[in-house]
């Protein structure tokens, strides 16, 4: 029978099928942090286990770490709490600690891919919805709560029930200035924000084959945002290319082996989707989102569109732009903004840097802007000064952070106060999500350089 | 047991018939610093509850006295966003046992049906005449029935049937979880892992 790629990963990881009732699937690689995990650390010790297989778990600090002064002792006692019952967890089972000031450490879904923890075909769970991410690499990964966390530290396997498979293909050639974020942003305005609940979704078509494994990060990442399981992209000779020689991949013999399995990693020509979509690249134009679900998302030059063209009913849509401040059907272009946010595992890697350097190179950080550059690891950072990209980050008149989850979610200091707008290249515009009464506008990080250098909602075609 | 077994339910329902209701304002990341499951119940829509000085938003209506009950009906797509299973915690914590919704966000529905938490989807139509039956009088009661999957209003006598997969059924009503079922699975699993390639 012909198999989608989502199908033959899943299946050959499954363990046992329960009749009207879940799988129990075999998880390859788990990624542990210091928010989700605790509670299921308790949980075993209560019941009396231990973690299985321990070499299978990589915990990483990201999501309270500070994003500056990383050398001194933690400020908030409880975010200070978390990291440290996170590294002592590691110690106490032999679990790989990245903790704070690590060479590698930074955001779980960036230093999984730089590592090689991430691998095409595996199966890859974390306490965090953003572990999507990992699919650009033809893995099937998402994320868990923190039952399922305890799960899999001490039998290495979850119950799900096998979802439904969902393509979504968009072809032809992206214009100038549009993005991987930018297309992540269109889908899911298209979709809506529940529009692939209950799916896994496999990307397809000439976009993501000619995209960069950093861009399919991008879009893989944000398919939580349409409510889907996880999306995933088929393996190819980029993405061996990409994984070839990194630290914890396989080498010499075992990678033979595991190629031979890789290159049998893509959907059979006859496969049949539950969904599927399809969408022109030639139709997308720079995105940014208007209301507090990142489904509410539209053309940069268009109007924000008015109550009967929005799913969720008026009641829901009135709520949504009161709180952003915003009226219907006027247009977001010159709206003035107080923040810019460029980091997250949606858009803190190394071509998401270029890419904002490439427009505030040689102009100047507007002066009512207050911005975060807040790279995805310390690899990150380090290309970052490399590649002389800091230079021109100082020369504009903006300051590198370190690296971390940061004002994506404000676990740490770096919130946006009540009513201040901030353009942010991360991944959920929900209330109060980047700090307290926060208005979030997602956007590439193109479009994020353009507001940084004006203070307002610009048109980054303006600027290349 | 890793939870209270749930049979069937009878009780008043708070009424939240928002849409897109995200983890985010069920429970705001930075309540999530605890490393225990303790107190999140406290905290549960904490913006929506709760001024920034703390005092409590007259207008929500976990705030309104008349609403209250171990059902919370809530508007379509609920639990959109995160996978923290706070956000079930807080829900179970305040005291409720049941969501009821036409529509859930996937890992926010798995995540009750692990800690014990029923969630009930709906059609759009029995949730509008469930919202107005309770906004006529607050002390409607919903009957829950876990074994015959149904969801009743008393008030009217309208009953819809729920699904649910016969495992985690069979988990609720026995008050067994995943891990439960997992243990006795162990050389199977061994086993398994031998035959990995990475």
């Amino acid at each position: 029978m012909s198999k989608s790629l989502f199908d033959k990963v899943w299946d050959s990881h499954v363990v046992r099928s329960i009749e009207d009732g879940p799988d129990v699937l075999y998880i390859d690689r788990h990624l542990i942090h210091e928010v989700t995990s605790p509670v299921a650390f308790v949980g075993l010790e209560g019941r009396g286990l231990s973690v299985l297989y321990p070499e299978r778990t990589f915990a990483v600090a990201d999501h309270n770490t500070p994003t500056i002064n990383q050398h001194l002792p933690v400020q908030d006692p409880l975010s200070a709490n978390q990291l440290k019952t996170l590294e002592d967890n590691a110690n106490k089972y032999g679990i790989s600690h990245w903790g704070l000031g690590h060479q590698n450490n930074g955001i779980v879904h960036v230093v999984g891919p730089e590592n090689g923890i991430t691998l095409p075909g595996a199966t890859i769970v974390c306490g965090d919805s953003h572990t999507s991410t990992h699919g650009a690499f033809g893995a099937i990964a998402f994320g868990i709560g923190t039952s399922e966390v305890e799960m899999v530290l001490t039998t290495q396997c979850i119950m799900q029930p096998k979802p439904k498979k969902m393509r979504i293909s968009v072809n032809g050639v992206l214009n100038k200035a549009v993005t991987p974020k930018d297309v992540g942003l269109y889908i899911i305005a298209q979709l809506t924000t529940s529009g692939a609940t209950g799916y896994f979704v496999e990307y397809a078509g000439d976009v993501f084959e000619n995209m960069t494994m950093e861009g399919r990060m991008t879009v893989c990442n944000l398919s939580i945002e349409m409510g889907a399981r996880g999306g995933m992209i088929a393996p190819d000779a980029k993405t061996f290319e990409y994984i070839k020689g990194r630290p914890k991949t396989p080498k010499g013999a075992d990678w033979d082996t595991a190629m031979a399995y890789w290159n049998t990693l893509k959907t059979d020509d006859d496969a049949v989707f539950d969904k599927e979509f399809t969408f022109n690249a030639d139709d997308i134009e720079p995105m940014i989102t208007y209301g507090t679900n990142p489904g509410m998302g539209m053309g940069i030059s268009n109007n924000i569109p008015s109550a009967n063209a929005v799913e969720g009913g008026k009641a829901t849509y009135d709520k949504s732009l009161a709180y952003m401040g915003y009226t219907e059907n006027e247009q977001m272009i010159g709206k003035k903004i107080d923040y810019v946010f460029i980091g997250s595992c949606t858009n803190g890697r190394i071509e998401d840097f270029r890419a904002f350097a490439s427009i505030v190179k040689g102009r100047k950080k507007a002066n009512n802007v207050t911005a975060w550059l807040v790279p995805g690891s310390h690899i990150v950072e380090e290309k970052i000064k490399e590649e002389g990209l800091l230079a021109i980050f100082e020369d504009a008149g903006f300051v590198l952070r370190e690296p971390g989850c940061s004002a994506c979610l404000a676990m740490n200091d770096d919130k946006v106060p009540a009513g201040k707008y901030a353009v942010s290249t991360s991944n959920r515009n929900f209330e109060g999500r980047q700090g307290p009464g926060s208005r979030t506008l997602l956007a590439s990080p193109l479009v994020a350089a353009a507001a940084a250098v004006t203070g307002l909602v610009t048109d980054p075609r303006e600027f290349l | 047991m890793a939870y209270d077994k749930f049979t069937t339910l009878t009780s008043t329902a708070v009424p939240m018939p928002i849409e897109n209701v995200d983890t985010d304002q069920i429970i705001p990341a930075r309540f999530l610093k605890a490393t225990k499951r303790e107190g999140f119940g406290d905290n549960l829509f904490r913006d929506w509850r709760y001024n920034s000085d703390d005092t409590p938003k007259a207008d929500f209506v976990l705030n309104n006295p008349i609403y209250k009950g171990k059902i919370l009906v809530g508007g379509k797509n609920f639990g959109s966003g995160s996978s923290r299973e706070h956000a079930a915690w807080a829900v179970y914590d305040y005291g409720f046992r049941c969501v009821v919704s036409s529509f859930f966000a996937d890992i926010f529905k798995n995540n009750c049906l692990n800690i014990g938490v029923l969630p009930v989807q709906i059609s759009p139509e029995f949730a509008n005449e469930i919202f107005e039956a309770i906004y006529a009088d607050a002390n409607t009661e919903l009957e829950i029935n876990l074994e015959a999957q149904t969801i009743t209003l008393l008030s009217s006598g309208t009953q819809e049937s729920f699904v649910i997969n016969n495992y985690k059924k069979g988990n609720m009503l026995n008050g067994f979880d995943d891990i439960d079922y997992l243990q006795n699975m162990k050389r199977e699993i061994e086993t398994f892992t031998e035959s990995r390639p990475f």
